[in-house]
């Protein structure tokens, strides 16, 4: 077991193993953060737990993000990993388009990606292929979209359910 | 030795040994004193509100300290809170309701025997506050009928205990048969309540 994980260590080992498939390698406040198609990201985190030297067996959040200016990449599916043993922690983006948001779910490698994946999906709309129970968490059941898509604004006009007058701008 | 502080140095008369609300409107002769029903019945109902505290944030805080014995809502014969909406009168709705939450009110509204009133503590409860957001029930009258909102973020006790005397005004003036009557019929209705 590798007790002293390095960025550039991590780095040569995922390029090692996927060549130029995973790319865009940034260090952000010093954690090691990359990016990898999306039809791999099962194959990179199974890589990523199960290899003797890196053991990132912990996933701290896994989280969405909207970019509505990319096109054909507009939802980005975040996975903060951690070596509990090495102290090292890594990041792990994929990328989808908004129309077919499907990405493999991690719930088969982390128990705890269950809930993190129906959050993501409540909020995002992001589609977890094999999700055991892909439904609403946080919201309610009949909400009908998915309101942290940049499209919905927080003071969206076309709501009905709130009562302008009430503030100040009716 | 005498103490530094003294308390309760002035003694100061009571100005009556017993609180009496005063008498309803009515004809009083030899013997006799005449009013109309809904006017006693609205005495009585008027002072002993009990009220159900359904308290989710800050507002809930101000009105303990409203209950409490410094700014003391038992003197206006409502220090039976009851925790169970069937023995309630009075529902006061204290804190931000989520859109998830607002069904637990309308059932808790819905649990509450006839008459029942209800007051809408706090900007949160009146309008959904600073909370314009996609979580958030934009004000409990979109659930159920209000009858006093109070504003304020919170609202200081005083407030609170002003909204309730807005509530005695309300209980004291209803006609008993209010209830019965076409119009408070078709506000349930409104709300989708039988």
């Amino acid at each position: 077991m590798n007790m002293n994980l390095s960025n550039e260590y991590v780095q040569q080992r995922l390029v090692e193993k996927f060549g130029d498939q995973v790319h865009s390698f940034e260090e952000p406040y010093g954690m090691l953060t990359f990016e990898a198609p999306k039809e791999l990201n099962l194959k990179v985190l199974n890589f990523l737990f199960d290899d003797v030297h890196l053991q990132y067996r912990f996933l701290t959040d896994l989280t969405g993000v909207h970019y509505p200016d990319q096109a054909g990449r507009e939802l980005a599916v975040v996975y903060h990993l951690h070596n509990l043993s090495a102290k090292h922690r890594i990041r792990f983006k994929v990328f989808t388009d908004i129309q077919t948001p499907d990405v493999y779910t991690a719930t088969g490698l982390f128990a705890t990606a269950n809930w993190m994946e129906r959050e993501t999906f409540d909020f995002y709309g992001v589609n977890f292929v094999g999700h055991p129970n892909l439904k609403r968490i946080l919201n309610v059941e009949e909400m009908d979209y998915f309101p942290l898509r940049k499209e919905f604004p927080l003071e969206d006009q076309t709501r009905i359910d709130k009562d302008d007058a009430m503030f100040g701008r009716g | 030795m005498s103490r530094p502080v003294s308390y309760n140095l002035i003694q100061k008369p009571l100005e009556a040994d017993i609180s009496i609300a005063d008498l309803p409107d009515g004809h009083m002769g030899d013997g006799f004193f005449a009013t109309s029903l809904s006017k006693v019945v609205g005495l009585a109902r008027k002072n002993s509100i009990w009220p159900l505290p359904f308290a989710t944030s800050c507002c809930g805080i101000e009105f303990m300290a409203t209950m409490g014995s410094h700014y003391d809502l038992s003197r206006f014969g409502s220090e039976r809170v009851g925790f169970s909406p069937r023995q309630c009168d009075l529902l006061m709705v204290m804190g931000t309701i989520a859109k998830k939450m607002g069904p637990v009110v309308k059932q808790v509204y819905l649990q509450m025997a006839e008459p029942r009133w209800v007051i809408a503590v706090g900007a949160c409860a009146s309008s959904g506050g600073i909370f314009d957001t996609y979580s958030v029930l934009q004000g409990i009258d979109q659930v159920i009928p209000v009858d006093v909102y109070v504003p304020g973020c919170p609202p200081r006790p005083e407030a609170i205990i002003d909204g309730v005397m807005r509530i005695q005004d309300l209980v004291e003036k209803e006609s008993i048969r209010r209830r019965e009557s076409e119009q408070y019929r078709g506000l349930l209705e409104s709300y989708g309540i039988q």
